[in-house]
């Protein structure tokens, strides 16, 4: 189908775009446009204007900042998955990449767009709550920095404002530690029924630090945080980690579809998180 | 010529790469969509978004002034002028139906249902012009659940007063083919087994790769049509009688179009709306619809509750089956939507012996999109049902499911068979098919894995699955037809035409959308007249060409088209004899043809069909005794059916603590008859396992419960892509059929109605130690999980009942 008619801009730095998002209240920002053009041309959305912000260099590429890796909100997922900063820091990012979508949909979509969106059963946002990853936001008092777990808010929903615009994510380094993405979908190309990312620390043969985030088991991503506490000092053994990720569903809050009921999710999210933890164990 | 001698022995069997594969795979070809006409008009649909309403009025003046716009057009516009849908199939003489405008004029009876439409310069401009138009609807409770319209609970059209359209029945006794069944299945409640069982055929949508796109050109002396159908003839013939269009004034092109599986078998609202648009405005109009409106509106297939009863002795030996279905119609009748169980109606007994059989069939209305043809069409669901039913009494007996298949199977050397439901069985070698795929599956080191998982308690459980299908093809002799209640034909046309320069036109009236004749019409060709295969054009869909002909479904086009081009071909050999004989100074019975070249008998004296054409061209040396001309025409009406089978195994993974499937093997032997090109064959039955396959793990058709197309993207239609799928092991064994004269039988349908079960069977196979019996289809994670959980629940039920 074919969308509204809306007006198009396509600003070449941060500020410009800002000048552009205050300038018009119906605006959009598009962001590589994997989520926003279907929405567009099944008419779900019909915004006046588009703001485009391909062009804005800044926004682009991965960099090395010390503790922690910076990765650019325009950076598409293809770079993302194959770049080595990500790849030997922040693992975990790699492995969920490399599941979003299809590779067409990897070479247009983006970073930050997927984040942005907020999608709550897309592939980065419980990777984003597990790796306690910050957001950095641009606006008009400049710039603030918000902790995953308060960047999303919901479905659909973040801590973006309508005239502020996400300019890159911190991710703190995990080098060293092991780590699993669990995706559970029923063909290749569908949405996460429930998500697991999970990273481990291993301290000889015991755990010892944990980070799980699910993805789908609530509007918003959520940390495991029961889960982690309950792994910290166990043994990486099937039978302690069975008991730790008996705990995945504990302050979930999921949906019912298609797909499934919150019951199964809930289920699911123990066996997924049980299998997460244990293979990103068996990567350390 | 070189190109003759590395030609392989016989174009027939040989794998020879698809001719039209290099403009279908680049998209450098003429699709609908890519016609561009001077001063093209576009079509936007304005749809219900109820299921069951009455219009109560249409503002259509802010469309109607907004930029571009040509005409925005109501139904109640054209009231008098669209006429009404045709269905081509009254299952019984008194068949109930609502009339089936293309436009709502005052009630719509589905969501999705067009009730104005919008002329415009561009397509962007009519998009923009249907969100303008202002539809108030008087919402109506819609009937929606099969099962509770069938008893008329609400009924989806109030005009008509009842949901159901028709009832019909089998039965081989008052048939004569066969005992009484309530006589069987009473034997068998003393001291047998009866196995009764309810089986779901979830809704499911065709979902082609090529959206519908109609183009329509009323500037020229015939009006031309341009549309995305398998079906060009039907078409033309509906086009001048929906709207009184003399026929001759009618040329329908089907172009290269992308897929149909059944869903492009139909004539459409759409179609007769961009003729009526072309015609109103005098300038060509086209029409493509979204994906959106595809997976919506474009008709869905199966939909269907099977009650089954089968009844056996303690040993296992069949005596008796007894199926009563429910089918639904969806909101309208399209072209064949009330013979699809009909279709199947004769496959329920399978390739089993059974002494009694008796089925009931009741179409429903319902306030849906309307069901027609799907792949398979009928016999996906008869085969479900009886290949379920198989495992299940092999269960109760406790033999193992291919033993439980050989103890009932028509045997080898018992064909020709006429069956319990009134066919006649030609030919086919069930042991031959079943031996070859047990050994290519590894057929007993997998139960003795299933044995060994089942004891350790393995959370991921193998189950396999047995499929032992047969299916009826070639569609199909006209007489029989002609006797169901269908008012077409079923006979094919074709024509071979010698050109001056030896090479040759072959014109079919079978209509291809993705089969392949192009290449496998080639093939028959160059054969039968010794020529080289890249010799041969094949022409088809265009109906100034093609001028006669039935097109393409139900596996009809190589053992009832190819059979008519191989007639024509015959006839073209048999007009060049005594051409040949004049010319050589021969006695026409001193000829022999061989090799595209006609010799006298002991002499090196001979002309090739290439000579023969050329002498023919130029006329000099003909002393008129014959006809100068090389060219002929063939009908051919099929005598019979053709009965191609086969075995399907599968083996699935079945994760016990997510509910998850994974096919691990998939193992299928097909006797197809005598095949004209393997590659393309091979090519059918992938495509076809994948279609079967995705019924019963992936797709459904969901409406929520005001009647909205829940599943309506490829979001929620789980259309599955080649990670979905495991590397399938394909092979044949060849029992040629007895009712064509080259053995053909046919594949377009056999992966798809042959896999449905054998994955279903494989699930239950792995979970019958858990307690589970069934599982609906898709048999999704979720679902599978939780028949898990309620087998083990009822398991500690009867344990505690039993304590």
């Amino acid at each position: 189908m074919i969308p509204a008619a809306f007006e198009y801009f396509s600003p070449t730095s941060v500020d410009e775009a800002l000048g552009l998002l205050r300038e018009h209240d119906d605006a959009k920002v598009l962001a590589g446009g994997q989520s926003l053009m279907p929405a567009l041309r099944l008419r779900l959305a019909a915004p006046e204007v588009i703001v485009d912000i391909q062009k804005i260099d800044e926004l682009h590429g991965v960099r090395d900042d010390g503790d922690a890796l910076v990765i650019g909100a325009m950076t598409p997922h293809s770079t993302v998955q194959s770049d080595p900063l990500v790849s030997e820091h922040a693992r975990l990012i790699s492995l969920a990449t490399a599941t979003v979508g299809d590779p067409q949909v990897r070479h247009r979509g983006t970073f930050g767009g997927s984040l942005a969106h907020a999608d709550p059963a897309a592939d980065l946002p419980a990777v984003a709550v597990a790796l306690d990853a910050s957001f950095v936001i641009a606006g008009a008092d400049g710039r603030r920095t918000v902790p995953a777990t308060e960047f999303f808010q919901g479905m659909f929903s973040t801590a973006v404002g309508e005239d502020e615009l996400l300019v890159e994510v911190r991710v703190p380094k995990y080098t060293g530690w092991g780590a699993h993405y669990e995706k559970f979908n029923r063909v290749a190309q569908a949405w996460s029924i429930v998500s697991v990312a999970a990273a481990v620390r291993l301290d000889g043969d015991s755990i010892a630090e944990a980070r799980v985030g699910l993805g789908n088991m609530g509007p918003a991503p959520v940390r495991a945080t029961a889960v982690e506490a309950a792994l910290v000092g166990q043994p990486a053994t099937a039978e302690a980690v069975r008991e730790a990720a008996a705990r995945a569903a504990d302050g979930t809050s999921p949906g019912s579809d298609l797909n499934g009921d919150a019951d199964y999710r809930r289920h699911l999210a123990t066996v997924l998180t049980r299998r997460a933890v244990l293979a990103a164990a068996g990567t350390a | 010529m070189t190109a003759t001698e590395e030609r392989p022995a016989t174009e027939i069997g040989a794998s020879r790469r698809r001719k039209e594969d290099a403009r279908l795979i680049t998209g450098r070809t003429r699709w609908t969509d890519n016609i561009v006409l001077p001063g093209l008009q576009h079509l936007a649909m304005v749809r219900s978004p109820f299921a069951h309403a009455r219009i109560t009025a249409i503002d259509t003046e802010a469309a109607k002034a907004a930029s571009g716009v040509v005409a925005v057009i109501t139904g109640a516009d054209i009231a008098d002028e669209q006429g009404a849908l045709p269905n081509a199939w009254a299952v019984i003489p008194d068949q109930k139906a609502p009339v089936h405008p293309s436009m709502a004029v005052d009630h719509v009876a589905f969501a999705g249902e067009i009730v104005a439409m919008v002329i415009a310069r561009t397509a962007a401009e009519a998009n923009d012009a249907a969100d303008l138009v202002d539809v108030d609807y008087e919402e109506l409770e819609p009937a929606l659940e099969l099962k509770a319209a069938a008893r008329d609970e609400v009924i989806a059209h109030p005009d008509l007063g009842t949901n159901v359209s028709a009832v019909w029945s089998y039965d081989s006794a008052e048939s004569g083919t066969g005992g009484d069944v309530e006589a069987a299945i009473g034997a068998a409640r003393d001291g047998g087994i009866v196995i009764e069982k309810e089986f779901r055929q979830q809704r499911l949508i065709p979902a082609f790769m090529e959206p519908r796109s109609i183009v329509v050109d009323p500037t020229t002396e015939q009006m031309t049509v341009w549309s995305s159908t398998q079906v060009p003839h039907f078409v033309k013939i509906f086009i001048a009688l929906v709207l009184g269009i003399p026929e001759s004034k009618i040329r329908v092109i089907a172009p290269d179009v992308g897929g149909g599986f059944g869903g492009k078998l139909q004539f459409t609202p759409e179609e007769v709306l961009t003729v009526i648009a072309a015609r109103r405005t005098g300038k060509p109009c086209k029409y493509t619809e979204t994906r959106s409106e595809s997976l919506m509106v474009a008709h869905h297939g199966r939909d269907q509750w099977q009650q089954v009863t089968l009844a056996a002795n303690a040993d296992g030996t069949v005596t008796g089956l007894k199926v009563e279905l429910i089918a639904d119609m969806g909101a309208y009748l399209g072209l064949v939507t009330s013979a699809i169980p009909l279709l199947g109606a004769f496959m329920y007994n399978g390739i089993y012996k059974f002494p009694a059989y008796h089925l009931g069939i009741t179409n429903v209305f319902t306030n849906k999109t309307w069901t027609d043809a799907y792949r398979g069409a009928g016999r996906p669901e008869a085969t479900y049902a009886i290949e379920r039913l198989m495992d299940e009494l092999a269960a109760r007996v406790g033999v193992d499911a291919l033993e439980i298949r050989e103890r009932n199977w028509i045997k080898h050397e018992e064909f020709p068979f006429s069956t319990v439901s009134g066919l006649r069985y030609d030919s086919g070698n069930y042991e031959a098919a079943t031996a070859k795929a047990r050994q290519l599956f590894g057929y007993d080191d997998l139960r003795a894995e299933q044995r060994k998982r089942r004891e350790s308690g393995d959370p991921v459980q193998l189950g396999i699955g047995i499929s032992t299908f047969t299916e009826m093809c070639g569609l199909a002799p006209s007489r029989w037809l002609g006797s169901m209640g269908y008012v077409g034909g079923g006979w094919e046309h074709a024509a071979v035409r010698m050109l001056p320069t030896g090479k040759v036109e072959v014109v079919t009236g079978t209509s291809p959308h993705g089969q392949g004749h192009e290449t496998a019409w080639s093939q028959l060709v160059a054969d039968r007249l010794g020529v080289a295969f890249e010799d041969v054009e094949v022409l088809h869909g265009d109906t100034q060409v093609a001028v006669r002909g039935l097109d393409t479904y139900g596996s009809r086009s190589l053992a009832v088209g190819g059979m008519a081009v191989l007639a024509a071909a015959d006839k073209v050999i048999e007009k060049a004899k005594p051409i040949a004989a004049q010319l050589l100074e021969a006695n026409a019975d001193d000829l022999d043809f061989s090799g595209g070249r006609y010799g006298v008998r002991g002499t090196d004296a001979g002309m090739t069909m290439a000579e023969l054409a050329f002498a023919v061209f130029q006329g000099h040396k003909l002393d008129g005794s014959a006809e100068a001309c090389l060219d002929a025409d063939a009908t051919l009406d099929p005598d019979d059916f053709s009965f191609p089978h086969g075995t399907h195994l599968c083996a699935v993974e079945v994760d016990t603590e997510t509910g998850a499937t994974k096919i691990r093997s998939y193992v299928c032997v097909d006797d197809v008859g005598v095949v004209v090109n393997p590659m393309i064959v091979e090519g059918q039955v992938h495509g076809g396992l994948a279609q079967g396959i995705a019924q019963a793990l992936f797709e459904e058709a969901v409406h929520d419960e005001g009647g909205t197309l829940v599943t309506g993207s490829f979001d929620q239609y789980l259309v599955p892509g080649a990670p979905d799928l495991p590397a399938f092991e394909t092979a044949r064994t060849e029992t040629p059929a007895t009712t064509n004269q080259l053995g053909v039988k046919g594949v377009g349908e056999a992966g798809t109605i042959a896999s449905t079960p054998a994955v279903v069977n494989a699930i239950v196979d792995a979970l019958r130690p858990l307690g589970v019996t069934d599982v609906q289809m898709p048999c999704t994670p979720y679902r599978v999980w939780k028949a898990i959980q309620q087998g083990a629940q009822e398991g500690a039920q009867q344990k505690e009942a039993r304590s």
